[in-house]
């Protein structure tokens, strides 16, 4: 298995492609340049690159490199069906009924191995999109979107409630597992036919006492899949850290994290599910580094301790957040890279024991993925 | 029969000439241009057919009030201006 030489970063004002030359890392290309990018995410199994854009005016569009990042296509958008007749949706935590139409692309994943062209998408507000051909074309999952669960969820940060989070398992990729803010977790285990929501455990200490449990009242921020051991999930959570042993059947908080267990981003080693990456941030309305340090929490006994990881990163004055899909781990467990609110970006090649400075310069930094 | 002219800035998405093309209402006019543009028209209209919100119509300098059904009438010689809705600062 080789180690990541490329990583695609979405910023704000476009998609910035690194690569690792002969020491270090360095910008190799630019796309889209002054153009909000949203997400970047590459298809092992095609080598294409689907990159997200929200032009503001002109909406959300999706386009698809097939070389790479040297040449560009639009392809299809997400579009969500017309409201029935007679339809009156349900009001949502903040006084505003969900609209039936695109905000955001906030999540993309490819399909299995053994599933050529499919991809799903996740979007506020709160669509489960499916593309069998690449990203073509898209049809909403309406097994989930009509569950009237779905009905009840809630705009976390955003207006609007997001999928933000999509788990297709290595093993059988008609078990997926997705994440919402603020919806929970929620699981199928044939291929987006049916759902069920996930398991009590996870603990959302801003709703009132009766509530606080309730699955579908969790804002997940991120959840995150072992590949080697897909029943255990992670997710950075509003109100903590959480892991699951049984493909999110039920939840355990994990307790005593310093400086915070507060933040977006997770990641978890692909071999060894109980060591995981979290970038603290001061809850909740604050979000910024607890005493302007960046730090990264790594644990390697599955939540009953973390190090504080700082090495080469700014240990006074910074104010880097960091969002949810901005952090990033290599099939190897080894390269990790996260890059911040306020543009800067860092990769570490060794299990996040130290950090080398990319750019502190960038725009503000929506996702990193790497090239695998 | 009516004219459409669209805002430079769309033009480095996609390309969107100014024509003439048959129509009575805005929806009318705005559906046959997309029917020889068919990309151009989700830089317009959202996913259930109304003018983004970001958006703008004039017909003959004057703003349409149908942002949802565009059945706001357009003249046969009429004019129909497609830009952003700028605002803030």
């Amino acid at each position: 298995m080789a180690r990541a030489s490329t990583c695609h970063v979405a910023t704000r004002k476009g998609l910035f492609t690194i690569a690792r030359g002969a020491s270090s890392w360095s910008v190799s290309r630019v796309n889209f340049l002054g153009d909000n990018c949203t997400l970047a995410v590459p298809d092992p199994r095609s080598g294409t690159l689907v990159a997200a854009l929200n032009h503001g005016h002109f909406g959300v569009k999706l386009h698809r490199s097939r070389d790479g990042g040297a040449s560009w296509a639009e392809i299809g958008t997400p579009a969500y069906p017309a409201m029935p007749d007679g339809y009156v949706p349900k009001m949502t935590f903040i006084g505003k009924p969900i609209d039936w139409t695109l905000r955001l692309v906030w999540a993309l994943a490819p399909g299995g191995a053994d599933q050529a062209g499919v991809m799903w998408c996740g979007t506020m507000p709160g669509g489960l999109f499916k593309s069998e051909d690449g990203g073509d074309s898209w049809t909403l999952n309406r097994a989930l979107w009509d569950d009237p669960l779905r009905e009840l969820w809630t705009g976390g940060g955003a207006e609007y409630p997001g999928i933000h989070s999509i788990c297709v398992d290595p093993r059988n990729a008609d078990h997926l597992v997705i994440g919402v803010s603020t919806g929970g977790t929620w699981v199928s285990r044939d291929g987006g036919t049916s759902w069920r929501i996930g398991g009590k455990g996870m603990r959302a200490e801003y709703m009132p006492p009766e509530l606080q449990f309730e699955p579908n009242a969790q804002d997940a921020h991120l959840v995150v899949q072992c590949a080697a051991r897909p029943d255990v999930l992670w997710v950075q959570h509003h109100n903590g850290i959480f892991k699951s042993i049984d493909r999110a059947g039920s939840w355990t908080e994990i307790h005593n994290v310093r400086p915070s267990a507060f933040g977006f981003a997770v990641a978890v080693h692909p071999r060894d599910s109980e060591t995981a990456w979290f970038i603290p941030a001061v809850k909740d309305e604050k979000r910024y580094p607890s005493e302007g340090r960046v730090v990264v929490n790594r644990t390697r006994d599955g939540g009953k301790t973390f190090e504080t990881l700082t090495k080469g990163l700014p240990q006074e004055h910074a104010y880097d957040l960091v969002y949810r899909h901005a952090l990033d781990i290599d099939d190897t467990g080894e390269v990790l890279a996260f890059g911040s609110t306020t543009g800067s970006l860092w990769v570490s090649e060794n299990g996040g024991e130290t950090w080398q400075t990319v750019s502190l310069n960038l725009p503000p930094i929506h996702s990193v993925r790497f090239e695998r | 029969m009516p004219t459409v002219r669209f805002t430079d800035n769309i033009q480095r998405h996609v390309e969107c000439p100014t024509r003439q093309v048959d129509g009575v209402r805005v929806r009318e006019v705005l559906d046959a241009y997309f029917r020889a543009n068919g990309r151009a028209r989700g830089y317009v209209l959202d996913d259930q057919g109304r003018l983004r919100e970001h958006m703008a119509i004039f017909v003959d300098g004057g703003l349409i009030r149908d942002r949802h059904g565009l059945t706001d009438p357009v003249p046969a010689d009429g004019i129909v201006d497609v830009i952003q809705a700028l605002s803030g600062g």
